[in-house]
């Protein structure tokens, strides 16, 4: 259906405010040979396009423009392929406006 | 970490915890209020409307000095396809009361304010503060909270969990289900800027009148879904978002539909040249009132979009946790006037006052619509909004067809997208949901 100039969201995460917990990331992708479908679903759905698939085929998870919406817990945390938390107190996005 | 005992923990700065703590200090009761946010607000995501009605009752002036944005004369539903749109406007000069019933607000502005209020009351407020956990004793009755500060751990009576449509303590806890993919929606917005004069002039208002559109149709591409465009002061907020099991069937990237909605043609023209401040991201729940945890419990309730309290249906949500936030407080502070613990029996309270009140009989009305709308989203969403537009089109364009015969195209072509029994089934059941 899209057939459209892929949409850069890097461009747009520019524009947020984030105190990075540089070496405490709040997401964690549980380490896998195959990801599974909920996984390869996050590569798209991740508003921030946090997800990525490295060389390997695997699903990568690099939160630091994450803007904490939840949708990756409510897709695969249940089954197991995640860890999901909020950054310590004060760190990660900062709205100005929400 | 703060070494006393406090009657009651509330966990979250948004609306529900704003007003579950604002409504406790008020009444006296010694409040501890733990948000993970740099300040009240700064991680909160609305589109955002506000309903006074709901805040008059926390805050009776609060048109005093609330940052509010503006107040709301006129609403545009739109049913939108590719190229198109339809629309229902409802404007009057009756919105320019002196109490307005609807405002614009930006909510890490708003929260502040009103967390301010509850400050004032005697709430301490506590921010930069991650809840990692409840305390529950042996028998399973919450009695306080861990944080993620040193030595982080507070005891009181009662915890009020208004930790937002996340809400990973409960689960944590085992309280309520972790929310499913299929009753929440994922929500993307982002804050254009206008000079105050342009806006005014595309919009049609003067001073501090405001419009907000919503729009449904092609633009969610046949997700169960909607976009918004809401005026504030200076800026435009437009978001969509769409279900969460919907965006994982089409593989759609929420900020490729966001994109697509921005360039519609009858919406681009309305944010032209605008400069772009945020870009943001949310969960919203769309479960309805089949969907609503168990509420209450030993030493602990719910309160919120935490507890899923939030009408889809009319885009509302904040006035319904900070309804919910509100009688909460008042039943907690009813149990302990009486001087009786805080158990579930006696919390129970909390549910039958809110029971009583708007907040679950609309949820109720609409019990049946968010699964009507999740196994019809083709046809509310794609099929319709394209036949509708087709119509209008056929209806208005002249062009010496005879009138009978343009009817006769309408009819054929909603007959053979839907079939009769299809048509009347949808609209049967739409009916019926609607109850
Ligand atoms: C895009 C969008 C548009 C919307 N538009 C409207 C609208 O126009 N009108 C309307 O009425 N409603 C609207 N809503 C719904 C409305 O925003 C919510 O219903 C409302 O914010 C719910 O309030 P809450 O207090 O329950 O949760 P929230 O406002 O989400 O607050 C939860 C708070 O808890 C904090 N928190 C969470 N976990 C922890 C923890 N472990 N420790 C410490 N703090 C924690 C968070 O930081 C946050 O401040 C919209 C929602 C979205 C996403
Ligand atoms: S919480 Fe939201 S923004 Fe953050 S990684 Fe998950 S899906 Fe992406």
């Amino acid at each position: 259906m899209t057939t459209e100039a892929p949409v850069r969201v890097e461009d747009k995460l520019y524009q947020n405010r984030y105190l990075v917990d540089v070496g405490n990331a709040h997401i964690k992708v549980k380490p896998h040979t195959k990801p599974s479908p909920e996984l390869l679903a996050l590569l798209k759905i991740c508003p921030a396009h946090c997800y990525e698939l490295n060389s390997n085929g695997q699903v990568e998870v690099t939160p630091d423009g994450c803007v904490e919406c939840g949708t990756c817990r409510v897709l695969a945390e249940g089954g197991g392929d995640i860890e999901w938390s909020y950054p310590r107190g004060g760190y990660g996005v900062l709205f100005k406006f929400g | 970490m703060i070494e006393e005992r406090f009657d009651a923990i509330v966990v979250g700065a948004g609306m529900a915890g704003n007003a579950a703590a604002l409504t406790m200090a008020k009444r006296g009761m010694k409040v501890l209020q733990i948000e993970r946010g740099e300040y009240p607000g700064s991680k909160n995501v609305q589109g955002a409307i506000l309903y006074a009605d709901m805040l008059e009752k926390l805050v009776p002036d609060f048109r005093e000095d609330a940052p509010l944005e503006r107040h709301l004369v006129e609403q545009r539903f739109w049913m939108m396809d590719g190229k198109s749109h339809t629309g229902l406007h409802h404007r009057s000069e009756d919105f320019n009361e002196e109490k307005p019933n609807r405002y614009t607000i930006i909510r890490a502005q708003f929260d502040k304010w009103l967390s301010s209020k509850a400050q004032e009351a005697g709430a301490i407020v506590l921010c930069e503060t991650t809840v990692k956990e409840l305390v529950q004793d042996a028998y399973g009755k919450v009695i306080g909270v861990i944080t993620d500060r040193d030595g982080g751990q507070v005891h009181a009576d009662v915890v009020v969990l208004a930790e937002g449509v996340n809400g990973l303590l409960g689960t944590k806890a085992a309280l309520r289900e972790r929310p499913t993919p299929e009753n929440v929606a994922l929500a993307v917005k982002e804050m254009h800027f206008l000079p105050r004069e342009t806006i005014e002039t595309r919009f049609n208002l003067k001073g501090d009148e405001g419009v907000v559109i919503e729009a449904a149709g092609t633009i969610s591409a046949g997700m169960t879904g909607m976009g918004f465009i809401y005026t504030n002061k200076e800026s435009i907020s437009i978001g969509i978002g769409c279900l969460v099991s919907d965006f994982q069937k089409t593989g759609e990237t929420p900020y490729g539909l966001l994109e697509r909605f921005k360039k519609h043609p009858s919406v681009a023209p309305l944010i032209e040249g605008s400069e772009v401040k945020e870009y943001a991201g949310h969960l919203i729940p769309e479960g309805g009132y089949k969907a609503i945890p168990q509420l209450y419990g030993d030493g602990w309730v719910v309160v919120g979009d935490a507890a899923q309290l939030n009408n889809a249906m009319h885009r509302e949500g904040s006035n319904l946790a900070m309804t919910s936030g509100r009688i909460a407080g008042e039943a907690i502070f009813q149990v302990k006037s009486r001087k009786d613990p805080m158990t579930k029996e006696n919390l129970a309270l909390y549910k039958k006052m809110l029971d009583d009140s708007f907040v679950i009989k609309d949820l109720k009305k609409y019990k049946d619509m968010p699964a009507l709308l999740h196994i019809q989203s083709q046809n509310f969403f794609l099929t319709y909004p394209q036949l509708v537009n087709k119509a209008l089109q056929n209806f208005v364009r002249v062009d010496g067809t005879p009138k009978i015969e343009k009817e006769k195209t309408t009819i054929k072509s909603f007959v053979s997208a839907r079939s009769w029994g299809g048509l009347f089934g949808d609209a049967f059941r739409l009916a019926r949901a609607w109850r």
